[in-house]
């Protein structure tokens, strides 16, 4: 496992973007989290209790497969990791797990989150189910409407789901929520974010953790086609599935970095969440990235189908990445996202979350261009039960 | 007078009466600019010294529900940067009392630093306080605010270490603002040695030190009015002007705000503290 060790206060910088851009009262919780991490990163005993607990626990390694009718054969073979088959069902367990350990060796013994779609709230639930720990999830409303089935999970999992009824009802008022309570709790809390956004040091803390996504998939690609693919397709709200996956290509300069966004319901303001297509670099949520917001300033509101991509925001590394041509990003709409959940579901017998369906869709119409000598690797981030009211054929 | 100056003019006649400043917090536009500019006025003429004026932003990390629900109420009628700029300059011309703007980090990188500040001492406005911008970064902000005359305030919270507390000292022009407690502006107080954290700060720097977060009545404003160069009272505020509006309800609560904090001679400095008996008077 690759941990970053994080020093100094410019460790948490991506060029321009990142930072910590958050009221005073929390640089001393930032400051101890930074520290604390930086020990754990260097010791053989935690990240052995993390590596075990992935594999034993997490269910990891997951299989990399190699899908046989999602495309016809002159397109570009299509693998999938599959983060889906982690216990809770998406890759978020991977950083709900190690920030869950982290909070126990910095004695803060309660977590609080918040989520979108409902799996980092599930998966941080689970982390405090696993570790004895008290856990709080904040959820906009109309989140908690449109993927209950989390809601109930994470109520079995003896969690206390804080509905946020603030704005638009979605993440980001439930991050502004799980801040605001982390800025009087965290002298006993662990704000356990679950993207690669908010302040230094949490968008390397969680990067790192999820990089296990990409060492894996890198490892299994070269032993399945004795080379490295052509592409990668990640689906990004805040980023963390695709910056997993990215962070052990980013040397391989001939393997294209592609991260898909939301294009919701159309590209005019506040119909869909693509903050790098179609944002403007500013600071939300503690660290400077690209933000839809208005000439003012003000944060706009977003619409996505992915409840986890209906963010307003996106990581300061993939800004980064964006900005140096690294990686490149572009939009998928609700619709395009629908077909190929139903095309995932019905051709390869894999039913994924919306979130993941963005990447899904972007990769079909990628490998058709390709041809068949072509190799790409998808993350596939989640899998689709919580989504079945939101999709045709599903229940009502 | 330059922005500092003026700020610190404002502390030197409360000190010359023997007394703490008041420093009194408005969100701009809520329901209207007008509202707001009567507001500054009621709350200057019932004593207030300083006007600290919020500029709506969408997302505001540092604030509870009353400035949050101000903000939107604003942002859903009139309110922009540049609208908030002109009623500054209208509650700096209605009161003569300096006027501190609040403003988020991102409204103040959409509007441009260098325009933003220059806009600002042009409107009349003495400080910027950007509770989103922690002194770490905060070099070309200070650089840009003090060509153009204007102050920068610094916040420090309870649990920040007693080196930061002079880095933070140190740089601050105009007030530095201590937070009572941890959490969001209006919510509960919790225990934390206000008396000495006042002192760090005050030791560390040449500014006047002001309390903020949590005041809300007359008891809490003579607490720690013995205790500091100054209090802020925002929620408290924002809260009776939206139910009431910008009537005798404002001025009421400046009145009895400004009586707790102590007749001159009545209440000296050195024995006021946080369970100061009467202090209600």
């Amino acid at each position: 496992m690759i941990m970053t060790p994080v020093t100094g206060a410019d460790a948490g910088r991506f060029g321009p973007f990142g930072g910590r851009y958050v009221p005073e009262t929390l640089i001393p919780a930032l400051d101890d989290l930074a520290a604390g991490w930086s020990q754990v990163s260097t010791d053989p005993a935690f990240q052995a209790r993390l590596a075990s607990l992935l594999r034993t626990y997490v269910g990891r390694p997951t299989p990399l497969h190699r899908t046989r009718r999602l495309v016809g054969p002159d397109a570009a073979r299509i693998y999938l990791k599959r983060e889906d088959l982690c216990h809770t069902g998406s890759h978020k367990l991977n950083n709900a797990l190690g920030q869950a350990l982290l909070a126990r060796e910095l004695g803060r013994d309660r977590l609080i989150a918040e989520t979108g779609a409902g799996q980092h709230g599930v998966a941080s639930a689970t982390a405090a189910a696993l570790l004895g720990m008290p856990c709080r999830v904040y959820m906009g409303s109309a989140d908690m409407a449109r993927q209950r089935l989390n809601v109930v999970r994470m109520e079995l999992l003896g969690a206390e789901v804080v509905p946020v009824e603030t704005g638009s009802r979605t993440l980001k008022e439930a991050t502004n929520q799980a801040i605001r309570e982390w800025m009087s709790s965290y002298r006993d809390t662990h704000y356990l974010i679950g993207s690669a956004v908010g302040p230094h040091p949490y968008p390397t803390i969680v990067r790192s953790l999820q990089s296990v996504i990409g060492t894996e998939a890198r490892a299994q690609v070269l032993e399945a086609e004795g080379r490295l693919p052509d592409g990668l397709v990640a689906c990004v709200g805040g980023g963390s599935n695709a910056i997993g996956l990215f962070s052990a290509f980013i040397d391989d300069h001939d393997v294209a970095l592609t991260g898909v966004e939301a294009g919701g319901a159309g590209l005019e303001p506040g119909r869909h969440a693509a903050s790098i297509s179609r944002g403007r670099p500013g600071v939300l949520h503690g660290a400077a990235s690209y933000l839809l917001q208005d000439g003012d300033g003000q944060i706009m509101g977003t619409h996505s189908l992915a409840a986890g991509l209906d963010y307003p925001g996106v990581g300061p590394e993939h800004s980064w990445l964006h900005d140096v041509g690294r990686a490149s990003y572009l939009s998928v709409g609700d619709d395009a996202a629908r077909a190929a959940f139903a095309a995932l579901s019905l051709r390869e017998g894999i039913i994924p979350a919306l979130e993941s369906a963005h990447a899904v869709a972007h990769a079909m119409e990628w490998a058709g261009r390709l041809g068949p000598e072509s190799v790409l690797v998808v993350c596939l981030s989640g899998r689709g039960d919580k989504d079945v009211d939101s999709v045709p054929g599903g229940t009502t | 007078m330059n922005g500092p100056e003026r700020i610190a003019a404002a502390f030197a006649r409360a000190a010359a009466e023997d007394r703490a400043a008041l420093i009194v917090f408005l969100a701009a536009g809520d329901p209207d600019y007008h509202t707001t500019v009567e507001l500054a006025r009621t709350a200057v003429a019932a004593g207030a010294d300083i006007i600290e004026l919020g500029s709506p932003f969408s997302d505001p990390l540092a604030d509870g529900p009353v400035i949050q629900s101000a903000y939107e109420r604003a942002l859903a009628g009139e309110a922009t940067t540049a609208a908030t700029l002109e009623c500054a300059a209208r509650v700096a011309a209605a009161t003569g009392a300096p006027v501190v703007l609040m403003v988020a980090l991102n409204c103040v990188l959409a509007y441009g630093t260098d325009r933003f500040c220059q806009d600002a001492a042009e409107a009349g406005v003495s400080g910027l306080l950007i509770p989103d911008l922690p002194v770490d970064d905060a070099a070309s902000l200070r650089q840009e605010a003090h060509l153009a005359g204007l102050g920068t305030v610094f916040l420090t919270g309870p649990d920040t270490s007693i080196d930061r507390t002079r880095q933070i000292a140190a740089i601050t022009t105009g007030f530095v603002y201590v937070m009572r407690h941890r959490g969001v502006t209006g919510a509960g107080a919790y225990p934390v040695d206000l008396r000495r954290r006042v002192a760090e700060a005050r030791a560390a720097g040449p500014a006047p030190v002001a309390v903020g977060f949590g005041i809300a009545s007359a008891a809490d404003a003579a607490s720690i009015a013995g205790v500091a160069d100054g209090i802020i009272v925002g929620s408290a505020l924002v809260d009776t002007a939206f139910r009431a509006g910008p009537g005798e309800a404002v001025g009421e609560l400046v009145r009895a705000l400004r009586r707790a904090m102590a007749p001159a001679g009545k209440l000296p400095q050195h024995q006021a503290t946080g369970q100061q008996p009467g202090a209600t008077a």
